[in-house]
């Protein structure tokens, strides 16, 4: 069962003080999977996003990816919290991508690329300079190794930031809201990137508010609100007939 | 993106447009007649006060000139710098140290830092170079050892530490408590993004401090560093309450209190100063530029939006909405 399974969410709960932000979170990514997760601004979305890597630590549950369990080591249903030495080996093998981009603005778009294979993987800076490059060309910014993200376009930054997060070879990426910062005429682009990587085969978990790209592309299709998953299943179906009273509500404002 | 809509003309590069009488619609800067007329003044009153300098004998410039480059005086510059450099730098790192320590998670840290800097910060650098001078008096010995037992060795204090070192541990310790809330502003002026994003890479908290963080802090950090550094230069004239006497200004009032002229030997020893303090100034610009990458240059992407936008409004709109939709969905978890 967890060969096929990438992501898998078991009671995960989160409180920020008395609020709680997460109650009981069950769902389950399969491997190559594409994943929109949809909701309201503070329904917990990004805060689960950001669970999957350990960002955010979690109170209860257990969250594996890829059959290991995240951030923490079970000794007789206890979780005990990793070292951030050893949280840190776990958080390589998945990328994020975040909505206002956080490249590191001292860094040309190549350094960008290559700071994290050259500093984590320890690999020979030619092979980092040959891989950043191809990765550059993969999202159509070849010309723009040596520019600074400053120098670049909302949309071209985040592309970089794409390119970057996928530089470490992970096995799952994490999209929280990728375009809710760029303008209108700019999402295009990071979105047929992302489409790119899904016909790839790459496995995502995308929160978003683009439901043409949750139809298109997504397998599957997740409502939160308030802290709860209150609907889900194929992307298509819960858009054209959502169940839930607050998923029509949700939708008949955002379509 | 669409870089190819040219619909309005590019204010430049055409020719200037003409009246129907033909003559050229010519737009012209505005003038500051009032800023000329004061640069006149101000320059007409300093050339009074350097002309009248020049010849006033209580300056006594060719004493001035004899002792500028008097062996004794360069040798008391010399010592005045090393004296800043030294304990500058022993106050960064250990600066640095108190910074990252105030800003740990650690209450223990946290705590330590924090009195570190109520006690440094609370007295007078010259109260604490006196109490400097004073720790052979109140600590005759150094004892190595374990606590309760006979220490393994004694070591009279004044044979440890001379005057020098003892003015540069009183100085660099101080120094450290301001440095340490220089390097704190700058740390916290860093997007927490920044962390995140290294963190999310998998890079550990030392690479994401020295690769990310600490080089863009330092945008923040060298200015006001500069600024210790030069004040540095001149709070060493302090160590006289030590007492250390080698140092520049103590040295030039030594010596004008054998030649009864005090007047052009002060003279002296500000023209070295004044001669450091540039040097430290340019140093400085240089270290600005270079951490200055990737950040407050011209955007060329912008200029492209100016050029092509036929109703620049729009542009305006968009921005505003880029940015209340940032608010927007950033202010929640």
């Amino acid at each position: 069962m967890t060969d096929t399974l990438m992501v898998e969410a078991d009671r995960v709960s989160k409180s920020f003080g008395s609020n709680k932000v997460l109650k009981s979170i069950s769902l389950t990514v399969k491997r190559g999977e594409v994943m929109c997760l949809v909701g309201p601004s503070g329904s917990g979305k990004s805060t689960f996003l950001r669970c999957i890597n350990h960002l955010e630590s979690v109170d209860a549950g257990r969250l594996r990816v890829d059959g290991e369990l995240v951030g923490y080591r079970e000794k007789g249903h206890i979780l005990h919290e990793l070292k951030p030495r050893e949280a840190a080996l776990q958080r390589r093998d998945i990328g994020m991508v975040f909505q206002r981009f956080n490249l590191f603005p001292h860094m040309t778009a190549l350094e960008n690329i290559i700071e994290a294979p050259l500093r984590v993987k320890r690999m020979p800076k030619a092979k980092a300079i040959e891989r950043g490059m191809d990765l550059l060309a993969q999202v159509g910014l070849a010309d723009k190794a040596d520019s600074y993200p400053a120098h670049l376009s909302g949309g071209q930054q985040q592309r970089v930031a794409i390119a970057r997060a996928l530089a470490m070879d992970p096995k799952l990426m994490l999209f929280d809201e990728p375009t809710s910062a760029l303008d209108p005429e700019l999402v295009g682009e990071v979105l047929d990137v992302m489409k790119q990587l899904a016909k790839e085969g790459m496995t995502m978990i995308v929160v978003t508010h683009e439901m043409g790209f949750a139809r298109e592309v997504a397998d599957s299709l997740v409502f939160m609100d308030g802290g709860v998953v209150v609907e889900s299943g194929d992307p298509r179906e819960v858009l054209a007939n959502p169940k839930h009273e607050r998923t029509k509500s949700f939708l008949s404002k955002v379509l | 993106m669409s870089a190819e809509t040219r619909s309005g003309s590019v204010a430049g590069s055409a020719p200037p447009p003409t009246d129907d009488d033909g003559t050229a619609i010519r737009a012209v800067k505005l003038r500051h007649p009032i800023r000329n007329i004061f640069a006149v003044i101000i320059l007409l009153f300093a050339a009074a006060f350097v002309y009248d300098a020049a010849l006033r004998p209580a300056y006594n410039w060719p004493a001035v000139a004899k002792y500028i480059f008097d062996r004794r005086i360069s040798e008391a510059a010399v010592i005045t710098l090393e004296l800043t450099v030294y304990s500058m730098l022993i106050g960064v790192a250990l600066g640095v140290v108190l910074a990252v320590m105030r800003l740990s998670p650690n209450p223990v840290f946290k705590s330590l830092s924090w009195f570190y800097l109520w006690v440094f910060r609370g007295t007078p650098v010259y109260v604490q170079l006196t109490f400097w001078g004073l720790l052979s008096v109140i600590y005759p010995t150094i004892d190595i050892g374990l606590p309760f037992l006979n220490p393994f060795i004694t070591l009279p204090t004044g044979d440890v530490l001379n005057v020098f070192q003892l003015a540069v541990i009183g100085l660099a310790l101080n120094e450290a408590a301001y440095i340490a809330e220089i390097v704190r502003a700058g740390i916290l002026s860093v997007d927490h993004g920044q962390e995140e994003a290294a963190t999310a890479l998998g890079m550990s908290w030392f690479q994401t401090m020295s690769r990310v963080i600490i080089p863009q802090s330092m945008r923040v950090i060298i200015p006001p560093v500069g600024n210790e550094v030069i004040s540095m230069l001149k709070t060493t004239s302090l160590v006289t309450a030590v007492p250390f006497s080698f140092e520049l200004f103590t040295r030039s009032r030594d010596i004008s209190a054998e030649t009864f002229t005090p007047i052009p030997l002060f003279l002296v020893a500000s023209i070295w100063y004044l001669a450091f303090t540039s040097i430290l100034m340019i140093g400085q610009y240089f270290l600005e530029k270079r951490f200055a990458r990737g950040i407050g240059v011209a955007q060329p992407e912008k200029k492209v939006t100016v050029a092509t936008g036929a109703v620049p409004v729009v542009g305006d709109e968009g921005d505003d909405d880029q940015k209340s939709g940032g608010v927007h969905s950033g202010g929640t978890p």
